[in-house]
């Protein structure tokens, strides 16, 4: 069949839809053809990112067809030339009026106690589509409810209307159908298997897209009504990832998170941590007033006081020691704005540019942002996708998500990780590899060397080459996510694997893939060692910036690892630790402790109660999540909007203002007042977000955030302009009266505005920005010693940080300690599964049950980092992160 | 009147041991199947074409035409649909305990003319019998080279796979079946796109046959097409068999050339249904199984005719005709059939899952004495929801056939009986109550 084309040359069909012509893209899916064409229709069982089944029948239209007129579903219904559509016939209105009065037959009715009264597309349809009244006298359907079906999902059988959006969420997005629909006719329930509970990284998702009150979360059940709620549309800062989400609150709490289909990032989908992690913003635990260690114990101050005590330390430092004494870990949950201000404050103020958003648990700072970026659509529409990367569901699980997707849809995924994660299922190879063996195996992947990596299947190794050789020469199409497979391997050794594979294939891009949520944005800013804002280095920017911030340091500083080296060897007498506790955070848990041992002051930046903030002389609370304006840089370079809901605790602060203060007891001023206004700095001064201002992103075009640097072409959204929120497919959203900002600030703006931008920027400056090139000779790792496991420490989605310590929701979840091996090694070591071991390394040892993973090499050992909390030794307290690898010994208790 | 039409598929049932391999081969067993493989397949498949078989199952489509519409593709499935599950229907049933060999030996012609080399038996997994039989019967074929590789020595090679099914009617709708085999839940699928001859068992082009009309295949062959399409008339050839059941003097299986043989010989001939049980009259009669709509003794004298069945607003279906005589309640029966259709409904669509238990309730209502007059125009209503304009053929507003099924009996009675209902609500009790059988009323 010869496609029809319109003028622009796109194939479309017509057809007429209640007697107007509408014109639609072939293949498209009649529901969707109206919905363009201003008629909706009804419907349950269809969600825009599920495949249609038909099931719910609500939307029953009449179309023309062979035998005349017929009702035919409309989302099971793909457009054809010459199609007649009825949408609002008499037939076509009973058939609608009929399902509604049959759905609502065996439906409780209990809107009034039912947590979706009031957001209900089952309510807001029987009043759109619905007959009025039931006819219905008979008695209704009768289940005990609600019922637990996993720990997080409430199940009420009586409102469910079997339409199924739940049971296809598991199976179709996150590819784990633990539930399903069970017993048949009206009988017919979404149940878990037996014995087994539903208990899924996504589970959240499934409640947040239920058409009626059928599935509750026990964290929102009865805790608010529609018309009680207030909400932003805001990102969520759990991960990297950077999802959309809405915050909604009541009464001053947030109450309730719900995805937003943000095209390029989530698609609607959020994971549970992000869900309900918002719940550590209300918890005991917040610091909620400054306080200033006087004798053993903490008592609170003014901002004065503290503030002062802060200056005053920092100043003694400084005298003793000049500036290098003076070290910055962390920030990198803080906002863009936040990590900004710090920045300057550190670099300009306070003179030091030993400063680190990373405490040595991700990848050295010049490969994150130097390395050629990906989007995570180009990492779905690639040909080849190679991941240096631990278990991403664990990680960066929407990113999993994405990528599940994009190899169900036909990417040919190269995985590279000692152990098996969730994307092993769908990866087209896996390389299992010796951890230390990172860079030689990505040597080997690309040809560029003969030596082979130890521990890795031959055969797998020469398919997965034929694959790269498929590629063009350049590597276009090649997409390497890249992040830190393990915490016992060293950070460089994994920016050297990827170095080896862009030398190799020099279009190939980079979806980097560290965790923590603004990272990226916070190295972005100059949180690192050696760089300024907007990814330049300090000697590239030096000239342009300084300026504006007035001196600069005169070389780089040290990083994460080497600030705690230099602490330890009273190089470094003060530290200021940006929300971060280096006795959690460190892979190095003994270089950790001993640094902040023997630091003489530490001033810690925070918005809970933490190992490191109990070991401070100072502690400045600052807001968090829901409570702070501003951006948010996600993996791949997405800037996107931040917006407060809530007030921050006690007296709290932002974080920026704190920098502000300090500052000012040094005499200098930062010179802004508001967020705002440091945005725009950012966007003057900050050379890959140049143009990326409030006004840009406050746009309604520019809600999905804009990657940075802003391409030639003012902002590619690809044609794409962002979904509207659909009530039906995410209810909740559109029923909340206040809308908020930034949905609002984005009307406000004047028409065109996304036009205007490009006039108003500053002109390009000739400011190159930082490429990666690996320092020469990476120690690489030794072979093992004899009798040794080499280690590798994964990370978990629900580890024991303060996010979901402190989230009620969550904090049940972290899993128990143990160690992993091939069941080879527990023949060896004579033990059973379950029974303790000693793992001992050259730094400490620990007791641990042991546990089987039939995916490790022999020879390997895998703990995960953080179940216990940071007074306590877990994982990092065996890993020496000076060395590319570690060894442990097990032996038998 | 009773023709002289040959006995097709139950000509060896008279015999005690008619399951066994040695009766087969002694009554001229799997000779068909050589034959066949001397043919070419388009000319097995012709030979199918021009007897005319229409499918067995309820549908009635052509079998040669459902082999002809199959997409071109390197695997072809069949499956043969041995789900019988209707109140009232037991012919399958039979045959599959009885001749089951027949049913090997017609898979292996289909499959052989379709390019299939692997079938399916879905067989009722309440079929204990028939499922002992079936797989010995298979068990028997391959030692005997009717089954496996090369088949008696051609370049053909079949293997059949017996499947019993978990025990949902559902699965005896041929898509849901599908799913059913590929271990899933027994939801049909929706068509278009999901014809079998096109995305059918695991994807691929796939024939879905009725046992009974897989098992006329070796007469056929044996016989030749013309053979088969000269008995009966019309559309309607060869010979079917009927399952006769409710107030009949002889309820039981009858093979009857179609077309010439009426519903007055198969229930008031002496050889066949005998007349109504103790003397009784007739009051209706479901002709096609219990999705059909009811006859009137004023349709006696049609046909067992495919098409004459269905100008009187019916269908032949199944093949089961159930008799009502004067004392047999239509509420009774109207509720008993919509309480099978909504148990057995798969819940998947909204219509049937939820209307087949509400017309359900208002008939037991009725039943049961607690009746209103409203409830007779509602009945229609909800019918009309499951099956716009309660017309025959349905219309439908679910994806598979079940639920334009449930309003068959419960209008039939309706438009037939409804002084009947009305009496059931006047009086508040029914009026049948007492009489001494399953088709009476009462509480």
């Amino acid at each position: 069949m010869s496609a029809v084309r319109n003028r622009a040359g796109d194939a479309v069909v017509h057809l007429t839809i209640d007697g107007t012509a509408v014109e639609a893209t072939p293949g498209e899916l009649l529901i969707d053809a109206a919905e363009r064409a201003g008629v909706f229709l009804p419907r349950f069982c269809y969600h825009p990112r599920l495949d249609p089944v038909g099931m719910c029948r609500m939307c029953l239209v009449e179309v023309s067809g062979p035998r005349g007129f017929t009702l035919q579903p409309a989302c099971m219904l793909s457009v054809a030339e010459g199609l007649e559509v009825r949408t609002a016939s008499d037939k076509a209105r009973k058939a609608q009026q009929g399902v509604l009065e049959f759905l609502l037959i065996n439906h409780p009715l209990d809107c009034p106690v039912c947590d979706k009264g009031g957001e209900c597309p089952l309510q807001d349809q029987a009043f759109s589509h619905g007959p009025g009244e039931s006819r219905f006298t008979e008695e209704k359907r009768h289940w005990a409810k609600p019922i637990e079906i996993g720990p997080r999902v409430l199940l009420d059988r009586e409102r469910c209307i079997q339409c199924g959006r739940c049971t296809r969420f598991a199976a179709e997005v996150a590819g784990e159908a633990m539930i399903d629909l069970a017993f048949r006719s009206d009988g017919i329930e979404v149940a878990p298997f037996p014995g087994k509970p539903f208990d899924s990284y996504f589970s959240g998702n499934t409640i947040q897209i239920c058409p009626v009150g059928a599935l509750t979360s026990p964290a929102y059940r009865f805790k608010s009504r529609p018309w009680d709620l207030e909400q932003v549309e805001t990102t969520c800062t759990t991960c990297a990832v950077g999802c959309r989400v809405v915050a909604q609150s009541s009464a001053g709490r947030l109450v309730r998170y719900l995805g937003v289909d943000s095209d390029p990032v989530n698609q609607s989908w959020l994971c549970d941590k992000g869900r309900y992690g918002f719940e550590a913003v209300h918890s005991a635990h917040r610091l909620t007033t400054p306080t200033v260690e006087k004798g053993e114990v903490h008592q609170p101050v003014t901002w004065h006081e503290a503030l002062d005590a802060a200056a005053a330390a920092l100043r003694d430092a400084r005298e003793r020691g000049g500036p290098d004494a003076v070290g910055i870990l962390g920030g990198a949950r803080l906002s863009n704005e936040d990590a900004y201000a710090w920045a300057k404050l550190a670099k300009s103020v306070l003179g030091t540019d030993s400063v680190d958003a990373q405490l040595d648990d991700g990848l050295p700072a010049a490969a994150v942002l130097g390395l050629p970026h990906a989007t995570i659509d180009q990492a779905a529409a690639a040909s080849v996708v190679v991941t240096l990367t631990g278990d991403l569901r664990e990680e960066l699980p929407v990113l999993f998500l994405r990528l599940r997707r994009a190899a169900l849809d036909g990417v040919r995924i190269v995985e590279c990780s000692t152990a098996a994660t969730a994307l092993t299922p769908y990866a087209a190879h896996r390389l299992a590899y010796l951890p230390g063996e990172i860079a030689r195996l990505a040597g080997a992947l690309v040809g560029a060397t003969r030596a082979h990596p130890t521990g890795v299947d031959d055969e797998a190794l020469a398919a997965a080459r034929t694959l790269m050789h498929s590629l063009d020469g350049g590597g276009e199409g090649l997409v390497v996510v890249v992040g830190r497979p393990s915490l016992a391997e060293s950070g460089e050794t994994v920016a050297e694997a990827a170095h080896a594979i862009w030398r190799a294939y020099p279009n190939a891009r980079f979806l980097p893939a560290l965790r923590r949520a603004n990272v990226h944005g916070a190295l972005d800013m100059g949180l690192a060692p050696g760089l300024l804002p907007g990814r330049v280095t300090l000697e590239a920017g030096r000239d342009a910036l300084s300026a504006a911030w007035g001196e600069l340091p005169a070389k780089p500083g040290r990083d994460g690892r080497a600030i705690l080296q230099a602490t330890v060897d009273n190089e470094i007498s003060t530290l200021i630790l940006l929300g971060c506790d280096p006795l959690g955070d460190c892979p190095d848990r003994e270089l950790a402790r001993a640094a902040i041992e023997q630091a003489r002051f530490v001033i810690f930046v925070g918005t809970h109660h933490t190992g490191a903030s109990a070991l401070s002389q100072v502690v400045l609370p600052v807001a968090g999540d829901g409570e702070r304006g501003g951006t948010t840089t996600n993996c791949e370079g997405r800037v996107s909007r931040l917006a407060a809901k809530v007030l921050p605790p006690g007296i709290a602060w932002p974080a920026w203002t704190v920098a502000g203060e300090l500052a000012k007891r040094f005499g200098a001023s930062l010179g802004f007042e508001g967020v705002d206004q440091i945005s725009s700095e950012i966007a003057r001064l900050a050379p890959a977000y140049r143009g990326v201002d409030t006004a840009l992103l406050g746009h309604p075009e520019h809600r999905d955030g804009v990657v940075v640097p802003l391409a030639a072409v003012p902002v590619d959204i690809g044609g794409r302009r962002p979904r509207p929120i659909d009530p039906i497919a995410t209810p909740g959203i559109l029923s909340v009266e206040d809308q908020g900002s930034p949905l609002e600030l984005g009307a406000a703006q004047p028409a065109g505005a996304a036009g205007d931008v490009a006039p108003g920027w500053p002109p390009a400056t000739a400011v190159p920005l930082v490429t990666f090139s690996p320092p020469d000779g990476a120690a690489p790792a030794d072979e093992p010693a004899a009798g040794a496991y080499r280690l590798v420490v994964r990370r978990t989605l629900y580890e024991r940080g303060t996010l979901v310590a402190e989230s009620p929701s969550l904090a049940q979840l972290v899993p128990e300690p143990a160690v992993f091996v091939h069941p080879a090694a527990l023949k060896e070591l004579r033990v059973a599964p379950g029974s303790t071991v000693t793992v001992r390394s050259a730094r400490d040892s620990l007791q641990l049950p042991i546990a089987l993973d039939d995916s490790l090499p022999a020879g390997v050992a895998l703990l995960v980092a953080n179940l216990v909390p940071s007074e306590g030794r877990g994982a990092s307290a065996l890993v020496d992160a000076s060395r590319p690898a570690t060894d442990v010994w097990l032996e038998k208790v | 009147m009773l023709t002289s039409a040959p006995r097709i598929v139950t000509s060896r049932l008279d015999h005690e041991d008619s399951y066994t391999l040695e009766r087969y081969l002694a009554t001229g067993g799997y000779k068909a199947l050589h034959k066949a493989l001397r043919m070419k397949p388009e000319a097995v498949a012709a030979e199918v074409n021009r007897a005319n078989l229409l499918g067995r199952g309820g549908a009635g489509f052509p079998a040669g035409r459902k082999w002809s519409m199959l997409r071109a593709a390197e695997t072809t499935y069949l499956v043969v649909n041995g789900d019988e599950s209707e109140p009232a229907t037991f012919k399958d049933h039979l045959l599959i305990e009885r001749d089951p060999h027949q049913i090997i030996e017609g898979a292996a012609i289909a499959a052989y003319a379709v390019g299939a080399r692997l079938a399916f038996i879905f067989c009722r997994g309440e079929f204990a019998l028939g499922l002992e039989r079936l797989t010995a019967a298979c068990n028997e074929a391959y030692e005997h080279g009717a089954l496996g590789g090369r088949i008696f020595g051609s370049t053909f090679s079949l293997d059949i796979v017996v499947h019993p099914g978990a025990g949902a009617y559902i699965c005896g709708e041929e898509t849901a079946l599908l799913e059913s085999l590929e271990g899933k839940r027994g939801f049909p699928r929706i068509k278009p796109p999901n014809f079998p001859a096109a995305i059918g068992l695991y994807g691929e082009p796939t024939v879905v046959n009725n046992v009974e009309t897989i098992s006329a295949l070796p007469w056929i062959i044996q016989n030749g097409g013309d053979a088969f399409a000269a008995l009966g008339a019309g559309t309607s050839t060869g010979t079917r068999l009927f399952a006769l059941s409710g107030r009949v003097a002889r309820p039981g299986w009858y093979e009857l050339e179609m077309s010439k043989t009426t519903f007055r010989d198969l229930i008031f001939d002496p050889a066949l249904g005998g007349g109504i049980a103790d003397g009784g009259e007739l009051k209706a009669f479901i002709p096609g199984g219990v999705s059909a709509p009811w006859l009137g003794p004023d349709s006696l004298e049609i046909g067992l005719d495919q098409e004459a069945v269905g100008r009187a607003g019916s269908m032949l279906g199944s093949g089961s005709v159930v008799v009502l005589d004067q004392t047999s309640c239509a509420v009774r029966a109207a509720w008993r059939i919509t309480r099978f259709f909504w148990r057995e409904s798969c819940g998947q669509c909204t219509p049937c899952r939820e209307g087949g238990h509400w017309l359900e309730k208002i008939l037991r209502r009725i039943e049961e004495g607690d009746g209103r007059f409203s409830d007779l125009d509602l009945l229609m209503d909800v019918c009309d929801n499951l099956a716009p304009g309660v017309s025959w053929p349905p219309e439908q507003t679910t994806i598979c056939v079940l639920g334009s099924s449930i309003p068959s009996s419960v209008a039939s009675a309706l438009r037939m009986f409804r002084e009947e209902f009305a009496t059931h609500i006047r009086t508040e009790e029914c009026p049948f109550a007492g009489a001494p059988h399953e088709m009476a009323g009462g509480r």
